[in-house]
């Protein structure tokens, strides 16, 4: 039911060969303008895609963690977060406890990193954590879990690098064409007249392809990354047993709209939306990372009666008219046998749960904890933020005066 | 000649078949044992729980003596019924859920106790621990689920019954106050 998911990833393994294939045809085409051999491009393409990947499996998650400006929180600093993760680790049988990081950011998003299920990271905003009660996060975090368990992360980085390899040489090749053009004379010019005419076409072909690799291939990622987003949101709701908590998360999720400050075109799917979407425009093109989310939110509302796949599978194709689930994930498994929790385990307990005005107090606090703030609890009920390079050894409480040591 | 030639690659290719299928069968019955381990840890964590539980209520709940004997009472129960076997542990663990439920309930009536930092710390340990111990039996159910596929489906069923691979057994709960998860409502 897990596995199946992960082993039968042909769709994405046709899409992250095409992308490869544009970029050795990419190289190709550079080789036979600059280097008069076609091997020569293709070598060079290659080693230039294996040491980005290299720096990709070994620093991807730090990079893209510093990037995001993420701060690793311990269990102290919001043990509800906390034990949510947990808890998704334990629905999702994930080997290890994956780390948690907070982003300092007003948006609502989220996202996961790790190579593979034993090094994950969560990473998710202060604003989401403020705006989303216990169900809702749980469904947003067991979206993120099911990405590091169905191996996303890695796919969707691997398709990443491959992206930006052509991204970048498509780049670098036209500038030299550009400039090889402008000092006169192509280099291969003393070849003689004779082949004049196929030379041309190469050269248009070659142009043309230039310019439409880098699209072509983001296109190709694009359609990679939406389609794994549908499959984390069938895994979340089978965690959860409670497809509604991921439902209304993301309806509050659509509703804000705030941009991630630190994200970027190249780490926009990693989030668990769209971080650059505009409002109002539909997201399911095909230039959209992410689908739209008012029909992730549809596909998950018409669950109906049960949280297996093949129930997000009938919710799906009646919303799309198609299926996305493959097919081997569903043995096994009929509509209703996986039946939904009555009421979330923790809905009981939602009354008690902490209010909107707490929960931001909460985040921060935690905030200005992580900033090395000092706090001091002034006794007309105010609270003192003292700064980390504060040097003087006693403040005065702007409030009523009274003086506290530092 | 010939036929030696056809019939030693395929032998090789069915024995390779069989291990990799036997090696699957077994990385699932371990996953399912170990999820079955994993109810345990999250029971444990349970039973660790309550006496803190009891004490920051103790202070609170001067009238309530006998409702929060109970839940000590049946938290001791519980703790010596691990290992005994499914059917007493599951039975123990229903006696302490309701005797939880109960103590919950009368938290109502104590408004100082419901704002306690510390309560309210204990209150969302409680929550999550009763969530663990629900999501920890799902997962262990997913795993009975996979694992009793790949040993009743064809090639793979033939290689579990020549090896020996019996089904594994769905958690039930099997005690009606079991059935019903304590209500975490301090509201």
């Amino acid at each position: 039911m897990f596995e199946q998911i992960r082993s039968n990833q042909f769709r994405s393994i046709v899409l992250v060969t095409a992308m490869a294939a544009v970029l050795l045809a990419l190289g190709y085409v550079i080789g036979i303008f600059f280097f008069d051999s076609a091997i020569a491009g293709l070598i060079i393409a290659l080693i230039f895609w294996f040491i980005m990947s290299l720096v990709a499996y070994f620093q991807g998650d730090s990079i893209l963690l510093s990037v995001a400006g993420a701060r690793k929180i311990s269990k102290e600093d919001h043990p509800r977060l906390f034990n949510i993760v947990e808890e998704m680790k334990i629905a999702s049988g994930l080997p290890r406890m994956p780390d948690v990081y907070i982003i300092d950011d007003a948006a609502l998003n989220a996202f996961a990193t790790g190579r593979n299920p034993d090094k994950a990271a969560v990473a998710i905003t202060s604003g989401l954590l403020q705006k989303l009660n216990r169900d809702e996060l749980q469904g947003v975090i067991a979206h993120e879990i099911a990405h590091v368990k169905n191996r996303d992360v890695m796919l969707m980085t691997m398709a990443g690098i491959l992206l930006g390899s052509i991204v970048i040489l498509a780049w670098y090749a036209s500038r030299m064409l550009f400039f090889s053009a402008m000092m006169g004379g192509s280099r291969r010019g003393g070849g003689g007249g004779g082949g004049g005419g196929a030379q041309i076409i190469v050269l248009i072909i070659g142009i043309i392809l230039m310019i439409l690799a880098p699209i072509m291939a983001q296109l190709i990622y694009f359609a990679l990354s939406r389609r794994r987003e549908y499959l984390a949101d069938a895994s979340a709701a089978l965690y959860t047993r409670y497809p509604e908590g991921l439902a209304s998360a993301l309806e509050k999720l659509a509703a804000s709209t705030n941009e991630v400050k630190s994200a970027n075109q190249a780490t926009a799917p990693m989030y668990i939306i769209n971080p650059f979407r505009k409002r109002g425009k539909p997201a399911a093109d095909l230039t959209s990372t992410h689908p739209s989310i008012q029909e992730r939110v549809r596909i998950l509302r018409s669950m109906g009666g049960g949280a297996s796949m093949a129930d997000y599978e009938t919710a799906y194709s009646s919303v799309k008219g198609k299926g996305i689930v493959p097919k081997s994930a569903l043995a096994g498994a009929t509509p209703g046998a996986v039946p939904l929790r009555e009421t979330g385990p923790s809905t009981e307990a939602v009354e008690a749960e902490p209010g909107q005005v707490q929960r931001t107090r909460e985040v921060s606090n935690l905030m200005w904890r992580k900033q090395n703030y000092k706090t001091i609890e002034c006794d007309c009920g105010d609270r003192l933020k003292v700064p980390p390079d504060f040097k003087r050894p006693q403040i005065k409480c702007p409030h009523c005066g009274r003086i506290h040591k530092v | 000649m010939i036929a030696v030639y056809i019939i030693v690659p395929l032998l090789v290719l069915l024995l390779i078949m069989f291990v990799m299928t036997y090696n699957s069968l077994v990385r699932r019955r371990n996953q399912m044992q170990n999820a079955w381990a994993q109810i345990d840890v999250q029971l444990k964590r349970r039973h660790d729980l309550i006496p803190n539980l009891v004490e920051t209520a103790k202070g609170y709940m001067k009238h309530e003596r006998e409702t929060l004997e109970a839940v000590t009472n049946a938290r001791n129960q519980a703790q010596k019924a691990v290992g005994t076997g499914v059917g007493a542990q599951s039975a123990a663990e229903g006696e302490l859920s309701g005797a939880l439920s109960r103590l919950l309930a009368v938290v109502e009536n104590y408004p100082d106790l419901k704002a306690n930092q510390n309560f309210l710390a204990l209150q969302e340990e409680l929550t999550s621990t009763e969530n663990r111990i629900a999501f920890s039996r799902q997962y262990y159910n997913d795993s009975v689920l996979q694992y009793n596929n790949k040993t009743q489906m064809f090639p793979s069923n033939i290689i579990a019954s020549m090896t020996g691979f019996k089904r594994g057994e769905f958690f039930e709960v099997q005690v009606a106050a079991e059935r019903e998860a304590p209500r975490v409502s301090f509201s």
